[in-house]
């Protein structure tokens, strides 16, 4: 390729020709299942429109309990395009969640952590728990009704842990009861602190994507393997392009005819109104809190509910490393079979919590 | 391929090092302040044993319930059917939403996991594993004045 010489000059600083021939050197292996290779990418975008957004809310935005609700409103009803950014920034934040769900999902039942990607996936188990607690802290910051009951019950839930539950809760709280001490908390953790953990383990994940390459299904390895792959740059990058412009429009849509909600101003001395609810991606888990009774087995249901969601976390987490048979090379429908209960479970619930109605 | 370090030999390696470089003391130096800032300080908890409410009993209508404020936290006030005013401490015993009175059941209802509670605070049905705090009220002066219970 013919170089100009501003290429050459940073070439000679900055080493262009090596990266140049390790983007030429990747590709990205064509069969049947390549169609989730793209959602790992889509997320990351989402991210970054989080990124964007996020910067430009920061500019109006007043982290406390006095300020927090009208420095909202006035964004939303004064500042020219403040709907735009605020409802994009929520919209990209719940189709974030989604495509990270497919991505993880796809991943599991693709068997892709399979050494040596184990790290990988821990990496990216830890991710989606950023993105979760950015879910849950940024749901607080705009001081409502609904939010702030969502925070309630989901930093009580932290004291149903053993010994160092009230602590956690105290630490969270910014004292024992939500207040705006938790508002300015909650914001700390969503503007510095995730962002840094999610770029430590962002960068080690990609790194790592980077060295194994693409994983190829063991099922696809063993009919011969991939006879076809695609440079990435630019056949890969340019359809990933496509996908990012068409969120983009998703977005835009989205935004401009369901446009984020603000809702009444959270009162802590008003009942919690009914049909209260959290984000959709913790409803599966509220609504089985729902269902549970006061006591099982002479312990309180909700410490039962909630060590079961911990043990599924962590079982979620440990999964390359209690999958022998996958480790392998082998047939494992024993992990297959629990990642389908999984997801199975969860649309189950999150249907019968918009559908139930909330005084049965 | 066998390494030529054992684990214990690692393992003391580590620990050697660890310590005579006083790693730890500088770690233990640095976290213990830090985990002290983030725990926020302990701020004197009201200790109102009785409020005084702005409501007069006339204004508290048979089937009806309202919050009030008990220090820094929601307490419920309701007026039975029957006419008899009662108090419990507004907040769930399952996961700490505010309880509200719904006229309809005729008795005390979280809307967060649908807990149900009965006049005497008790937990009827749903997740709630404990019955609501009881108060005493008492109308002096025609001024309904809420009390913890000795």
């Amino acid at each position: 390729m013919q170089h100009g010489s501003l290429w050459k000059w940073l070439d000679e600083r900055v080493g262009l020709a090596e990266m140049e021939k390790l983007a030429q050197k990747k590709e990205v292996p064509v069969h049947r299942h390549t169609i989730w290779y793209y959602f790992g990418g889509m997320t990351l975008f989402l991210f970054l429109v989080q990124v964007a957004t996020g910067m430009l809310l920061l500019f109006y935005y007043r982290p406390s309990a006095e300020e927090a609700y009208e420095s909202i409103q006035f964004l939303m009803t004064e500042v020219q395009f403040g709907w735009l950014i605020r409802s994009t920034h929520a919209w990209a934040a719940n189709l974030m969640i989604f495509t990270l769900f497919v991505h993880l999902f796809s991943v599991l039942f693709l068997k892709a952590y399979r050494p040596p990607r184990e790290l990988t996936w821990y990496t990216g188990v830890v991710l989606l728990g950023v993105a979760l607690a950015f879910g849950f802290t940024g749901y607080l910051l705009p001081w409502n009704t609904l939010a702030y009951f969502a925070t309630r019950v989901g930093t009580e839930i932290m004291a149903v842990l053993p010994v160092v539950g009230p602590f956690f809760l105290r630490v969270l709280r910014g004292g024992q009861e939500v207040t705006g001490a938790t508002l300015t908390r909650f914001f700390a953790m969503h503007v510095a602190i995730l962002p840094m953990l999610t770029v430590l383990c962002l960068a080690l994940h990609l790194f790592l994507v980077q060295k194994h390459g693409m994983s190829v299904p063991r099922g696809v390895e063993q009919r011969g393997g991939t006879t076809r792959a695609m440079p990435f740059v630019p056949h890969f990058l340019l359809r990933d392009l496509i996908g990012w412009l068409s969120a983009v429009a998703i977005l835009a849509v989205l935004a401009a005819f369901f446009p984020a909600e603000l809702g009444q101003k959270a009162d802590p001395f008003a009942p919690a109104p009914a049909g209260i609810k959290p984000e959709w991606y913790f409803m599966f888990m509220f609504q089985t809190l729902k269902y549970l009774p006061s006591h099982i087995l002479g312990i309180e249901g909700d410490v039962v509910g909630i060590l079961g969601f911990g043990a599924a976390g962590l079982f979620l987490l440990l999964v390359p490393f209690l999958d022998r048979r996958a480790a392998r090379g082998q047939p494992s429908p024993l992990f297959a079979l629990i990642g389908i209960a999984m997801v199975v479970y969860m649309l189950l619930l999150t249907y019968l919590g918009y559908t139930v109605s909330p005084t049965q | 391929m066998v390494t030529e370090v054992q684990p214990e030999g690692t393992r003391r390696r580590f620990l050697n090092w660890f310590l005579s470089t006083s790693v730890g003391l500088f770690l233990v130096s640095v976290l213990y302040p830090v985990s002290r800032y983030l725990m926020p300080p302990q701020v004197e908890e009201s200790t109102a044993r009785t409020v005084r409410l702005a409501v007069t009993p006339g204004e508290v209508k048979p089937n009806s319930g309202q919050i009030f404020k008990f220090g820094s936290r929601p307490g419920i006030l309701i007026r039975t059917p029957s006419g008899e005013l009662r108090a419990f401490a507004a907040t769930c015993t399952h996961l700490a939403c505010i309880v509200q009175y719904r006229p309809d059941l005729g008795h005390i209802w979280c809307a967060c996991h649908n807990g149900h509670f009965d006049l005497n605070g008790k937990n009827l049905s749903g997740p709630p594993p404990r019955p609501l705090e009881h108060y005493a009220v008492k109308v002096q002066e025609d001024r309904i004045v809420v009390s913890m219970d000795a």
